[in-house]
């Protein structure tokens, strides 16, 4: 057997190799949603099975879990036509097999060792435009993926070390920005060459069996380590549901709905319960769900490394018919939304198992807002951003005031790169009062950004979530505001009818839109927190009086201080 | 380094650095060429007094004193430990939140229980109407009535210190620079800050930041340089004294006074600048220097001499400072780093850490899980009677065996020696870990490098870690302990100015391009005039942060002019070959056909301070291995027991060879050679540690 001290030392070593991976399409990237917003991911993936060995820190979070699928897909495919050959490249974006969107390219390489295939490498990016009806790929209105963009089934982009410029030819004549793309790809390449670089170093060091033997290890240990974390969970049954406001085609919720089980040291997340396959673009894939699921367990046991023994001790029950399963055609643009919703619902299954493992739900949206026009001379420019909003509250404080999404580590562009690139400038760029869920540790607050045109003309695009269903607090604490967006028009402003969905909005010089995103759930009842701690966020102006008086039952005196009378008499009121 | 005659009894240069635990003092006498050092305990919360105490251990009459240069961590732990001054902010209506918003991000990637407090509160961030566009045009004029009112309101709330920042001001600081008028005519001090003068770069929230941090360093740094001065003077001095900035250079207290920000991490800066100027004289261009404290191990690389600036650092989450800066990349494996096993088996090393109190069991003070310097003291490489720093009289070898075998062996069924030699190899892989970061991980080849260990714990594992990354050599310092005061002495004057352009390469001005790099070196050259030091030679280096149009990172090109006054000569074919080599450098092919982006001007004025002879430094007198030969103790290494010489290290003379296993002691540091290895005491009295022949 393995020593346990050269099992630690090959675990650092191995996760450098994915790490390093990561680094080096970040910094080579030609687009900035990989460069900026490290949309991507990078691992050493099972010769048989796909299942993910290990998987770089610094990638998308959402891909750890996902990118085993797409190595799946890749083996069967080479199954099919039996001709996997060493130095061969797979390239595809098949979100059905491979999960997530069309966005997002993968490729997957074998790795040889001593003539026999040894493991795959594999690297995915989200490219800057692969096709489809709304640059950029975001499209609320889609009703089939052909809307969206290309798809690529797995293919042989380099056939035994041989580049096929051909099928990179077919890509490029199907995107809006081809030298992007083209560079993007490119990086990824480069990435694959220093991963085999490098394992090919570390199997020279230790010898393969060795390496092959602490990857079993690695595995089995983090199946025990997730089955421990598991039987401190007292057993039983924990539902929790939530709902999308709706797919942007037709105007009805959809529910995302789980049943959580624990027994001893086994874990099953059921899905049955939620809606079926809808019109428009927030249905997902079976391997996006299985993926989100992966998220939202390792936000609460941070601990669990990224590879497959983790999923282990875990079933997910996820029925073909529902919105969680669907298969091509079906649109998948929006999956972001539903992925959020997918860990918001652990979140809020797991706190009734064990309340001092969670945190209220983060703000549960990407708002993915667009402005597109034209300039005087012609120039198309397009803005495209990500917004942000707040995080739970926790049992170590109150949330985060304006993080990133759960699935995602990407940083909001700086406001003035934004009003150096197009014609527009912001008026407000600030954090939303009575944002944040109520609670004895409050969600932290969303923001608030309102933008006015100086071009003549522009058309807005928005894919949001949560205008109609709140972020959840957990363990007593209170939902966080509601996303809102409105957009002016001659007559004043306007609400889209799809509450944070809608396409092609026009606009004019010196007309503002203005987007408030939701804060996050409140952790613990709201009356349990301390006066003082109301006070001060009234003095910060997080907390309106009227929101202090309505939320916590704390009355304030003129100057701002608590007033204990009347607090313990709105307290009392309020408790029965 | 004066040649005025009424100077001519100024004869130490005084390198002085103040740690945490220590304050380090170096000196050198100009007129023999002698070196000194001094070490007492640091004084907190008044750094100075152990500053001058120091001093005074090595000098009595201050007047002998010519140049006293410090670097500081008055700023740094102000910053870890949110105790500046009570600051405000004016800024543009509709973004006081700027500061805390960050760039949306959150402290850890797994995990959502963030938090964040920023250093001034929303309460003290005020706005006032003011506009101006990305192209500097002015949407709104600000109102000076506005502004003092603004002013005012923060004085009422205790604010000491003010930062004026508004949006898009890199581009045109009119409105700062009005309302900075406004200001002054109703604040009671000079701590006012505009954000365009620290930084005149695109980027708000890192604009901010910065401008921030400086005004909330301004006060506290204002008031230490100026007990310091005091102190001095009251001794006689009469030299200059000059300050450590993170970017390894020195600047005046003046400037440092204005601009405190820039010494954020001006005591490890000085310990990187001495480590490359040590390693260059003793014939190794190529090093990573390792400074392994209580908590944390740094790494830092020097190329061809040169150490690595990155153009922004994080001091915390959210507390960004974008001024040039050594580079230095930290991991959470330190002497006191606890060694535990995870749910699943796995040993691991940190991140927590008992740091020096309650310290290490051995120490004694209450901690009873063991830390990687428990390891050490059982396998025998550290001297359980002779613990370095002094305060202790013995380490308690069987309370570290203890922690070792129940919180390490039993779990992983190991024995003792086992346990301790395993906490060793998972600490000493995560530090090669942080190694190749910095050097594989950027393209470097290990086996070109040399690692420096410097501060007191690096060097037991130096030899380890040489093996593990692949490095040439390890090099250890003659006094590792007081590297960052050697590194004082030595700092050339440095200043660092950028400047947004923000524009196409083709509809660039270049005469205004000219225009402004000789303003920006202008400057720089008025302070080194200013500061009244003489200088062996003035670099003036100029950059462009450049990039094609839609990336979104840049690369930076250093433009190939050599600037002796007068205009720079600068034209746009000079700039765009420039930027094509560096572009193939970094990433491989440029690209035909697509427009060039020049988002930023950067210059750099350097004043080459003299050097003096590191062989100075070297033994003297006739000892020999022999002589210093100070006995044998067992040290366990691979699994057996080894009998290791043990030498006292600072008289063994230049050149000899030390065959491991063997042990060296000095003061403020132990050097372990394994038993593969060998060393060799330079003609600078360094240890170069190698590979033995292969037998």
């Amino acid at each position: 057997m393995i020593d346990l001290v050269t099992l630690a030392v090959l675990k650092g070593r191995l996760e450098q190799i994915a790490d390093e991976m990561d680094a080096t399409l970040f910094r080579s990237a030609f687009n900035p949603i990989i460069a900026e917003a490290h949309d991507a991911s990078h691992g050493l993936y099972d010769a048989v099975t796909g299942e993910t060995l290990v998987q770089g820190k610094s990638g998308l979070p959402i891909f750890v879990g996902a990118m085993a699928f797409a190595v799946k897909a890749v083996i069967e495919k080479a199954a099919k036509d039996g001709d996997l050959a060493d130095g061969d490249i797979y390239i595809f974006n098949d979100p059905y097999d491979g999960g997530t969107h069309l966005s997002d390219f993968k490729l997957v390489r074998p790795y040889y060792r001593d003539g026999k295939l040894y493991c795959y490498l594999a690297s995915v990016g989200h490219w800057h435009d692969v096709g489809g009806n709304v640059p950029g790929n975001y499209n609320p209105e889609a009703t089939e993926s052909f809307q969206e963009g290309m798809l690529i089934p797995p293919v042989k982009v380099y056939v035994k070390g041989e580049f096929r410029q051909d099928i990179v030819d077919i890509l490029q004549a199907n995107s809006r920005q081809p030298i992007s793309l083209y560079g993007d790809f490119n990086g990824q390449i480069n990435a694959l060459d220093l991963g085999i670089r490098r394992l090919t170093a570390l199997l020279d060091e230790y010898g393969a069996d060795t390496v092959t033997e602490a990857l079993g290890e690695l595995k089995s240990r983090a199946a025990q380590l997730m089955r421990s974390n598991i039987s401190e969970l007292p057993d039983g049954t924990y539902t929790c549901d939530d709902w999308l406001d709706n797919d942007g085609i037709v105007d009805e919720p959809l529910k995302i709905a789980l049943d959580l089980t624990i027994q001893g040291d086994h874990m099953t997340l059921d899905f049955s319960r939620t809606s079926d396959a809808c019109a428009g673009p927030v249905n997902i894939a079976l391997s996006t769900a299985v993926a989100s699921v992966y998220v939202a367990i390792k936000h609460v046991f941070t601990e669990v490394p990224a590879n497959s023994g983790v999923l282990e001790p875990i079933d997910i029950i996820i029925p073909e018919n529902t919105m969680l399963a669907v298969k091509a055609p079906k649109p998948v643009g929006g999956y972001t939304e539903t992925i959020l919703r997918i860990i918001d619902v652990v979140f809020g299954a797991v706190a009734q198992a064990a309340p001092e493992r969670s945190n209220g739900c983060a703000y549960g949206t990407i708002n993915a807002l667009s402005l597109a026009g034209h300039r005087v001379d012609g120039r198309r420019w397009v803005m495209f951003s990500f917004f942000g909003g707040g995080h739970g509250g926790h049992p170590e404080g109150d949330g985060l005031n304006h993080g990133n999404a759960p699935i995602s580590t990407a940083t909001i562009p700086p406001i003035e790169i934004l009003e150096s690139a197009y014609p527009m400038f912001f008026t407000q760029w600030a954090l939303r009062p009575d944002s944040g869920g109520p609670g004895k540790n409050r969600g932290g607050l969303g923001a608030i950004y309102e933008i006015e045109l100086l071009e003549e003309n522009a058309d807005v695009f928005l894919f949001g979530e949560r205008g109609r269903y709140a972020p959840p607090g957990v363990v007593g604490g209170g939902s966080g505001a509601l996303n809102k967006f409105t957009y002016e028009q001659d007559d004043g402003y306007k609400v889209p009818p799809m509450a944070s969905k809608m396409v092609g909005i026009k606009i004019k010089k010196g007309q503002h839109v203005h987007l408030e995103t939701p804060g996050g759930g409140g952790y613990g009842q709201a009356l349990q927190r301390d006066p003082l701690a109301v006070a001060r966020d009234f003095q910060l102006g997080y907390v309106s009086r009227d929101g202090a008086a309505r939320d916590y039952a704390v009355a304030l005196n003129d100057d701002g201080s608590v007033n204990t009378p009347k607090t313990e008499q709105l307290r009392q009121g309020a408790a029965q | 380094m004066s040649t005025s005659s009424d100077k001519a009894a100024k004869k130490y240069i005084v390198g002085v650095d103040v740690g945490g635990t220590f304050t380090d003092v170096f000196f050198l006498d100009e007129a023999t060429g002698e070196c000194d050092v001094a070490k007492v305990p640091s004084t907190r919360p008044d750094q100075s007094v152990g500053f001058i105490e120091g001093i005074r251990k090595k000098v009595d009459d201050f007047s002998e004193l010519a140049t006293v240069v410090h670097g500081t961590t008055v700023g740094t732990n102000a910053l870890l430990e949110r105790k500046g001054a009570v600051t405000g902010i004016i800024t543009t209506k509709g973004f006081r939140d700027a500061l805390e918003m960050r760039r949306r991000d959150r402290p850890q990637t797994w995990g959502l229980w963030g938090q964040f407090e920023p250093v001034v509160p929303r309460d003290r961030r005020l706005e006032v109407g003011e506009r101006t566009l990305a192209d500097g045009t002015i949407h709104e004029a600000v109102d000076a009535d506005e502004v003092k009112a603004a002013a005012n309101q923060l004085l009422e709330l205790g604010a000491e210190s003010v930062c004026i920042v508004f949006i898009n001001s890199y581009a045109n600081a009119d409105n700062e620079n009005a309302a900075l008028a406004a200001v002054r005519e109703v604040w009671p001090n000079d701590h006012i800050v505009t954000s365009s003068e620290i930084l005149p770069e695109i980027r708000e929230f890192e604009r901010t930041s910065t401008a921030t941090l400086n005004a909330y360093l301004q006060p506290p740094i204002g008031n230490y340089l100026h007990r310091l001065e005091t102190a001095l003077g009251d001794d006689g001095f009469e030299g200059q004294v000059l300050i450590v900035q993170s970017n390894g250079g020195v600047m005046s207290v003046d400037t440092a006074r204005r601009l405190p920000i820039r010494t954020a991490l001006s005591g490890p800066a000085a310990g990187v600048i001495a480590s490359a100027h040590i390693a260059v004289a003793a014939g190794f261009p190529n090093v990573i220097t390792c400074d392994m404290g209580g908590t944390s191990f740094d790494v830092s690389l020097v190329a061809e001499g040169q150490s690595a600036l990155s153009a922004q650092t994080n001091i915390d989450f959210g507390m960004v400072v974008r001024t040039p800066m050594i580079e230095i990349t930290t991991i959470g494996a330190g002497g006191g780093s606890i060694a535990w096993v995870d749910r699943g088996g796995l040993l691991q090393i940190g991140p927590e850490s008992a740091g020096s109190n309650p310290g290490p069991v051995c120490y004694g003070q209450g901690n009873d899980r063991p830390t990687v310097t428990d390891a050490n003291v059982v396998l025998g490489r550290i001297n359980a009677d002779r613990p370095i720093g002094g305060k202790l009289d013995r380490l308690d070898v069987e309370a570290a065996k203890k922690a070792i075998m129940v919180h390490v062996g039993e779990p992983l069924d190991l024995d003792v020696m086992q346990a301790a030699e395993a906490v060793i190899r998972v600490a000493n892989s995560k530090m090669a870990g942080a190694i190749r970061l910095v050097s594989i991980e950027r393209g470097h080849n290990p086996n070109e490098f040399a690692g420096m260990p410097f501060g007191g714990g690096g060097a037991l594992h130096a030899g380890a870690l040489m093996k593990d990354v692949g490095l040439k050599n390890a090099l250890v310092p003659r006094f590792p302990g007081v590297t960052s005061a050697l590194g004082c002495t030595i700092a050339d004057m440095r200043h660092d100015f950028v400047q947004t352009l923000n524009g196409v390469l083709g509809d660039l001005n270049v005469t205004q391009l000219d225009s402004q790099m000789t303003g920006l070196a202008g400057k720089g050259l008025n302070l080194l005039e200013e500061a009244g030091v003489s200088f062996g030679g003035i670099d003036t280096v100029f950059e462009l942060d450049m990039s094609y149009m839609g990336q979104t990172h840049t690369v930076d090109v250093a433009l190939p002019i050599i600037y002796e006054g007068g205009a720079t000569g600068v034209s746009e074919e000079d700039i765009r070959e420039a930027f094509e080599a560096r572009y193939r450098q970094v990433y491989g092919r440029p690209l035909d056909g697509i427009a060039i982006r020049v988002l930023n001007l950067r210059v750099s004025v350097i004043g080459r301070r003299p050097k003096f002879d590191l062989s100075l430094l070297a033994p003297k007198g006739d000892a020999s291995l022999e002589s210093s030969h100070l006995g044998t103790r067992q040290v366990w290494v691979d699994g057996a027991w080894h009998e290791a010489n043990i030498y006292e290290r600072l008289p063994l003379p230049v050149g000899t060879i030390i065959p491991g296993p063997a042990l060296l002691e000095q003061p403020d540091t132990t050097i372990f050679i394994e038993p593969d290895l060998t060393g060799l005491v330079d003609d600078f009295g360094n240890i170069v540690i190698s590979r033995k022949p292969e037998a």
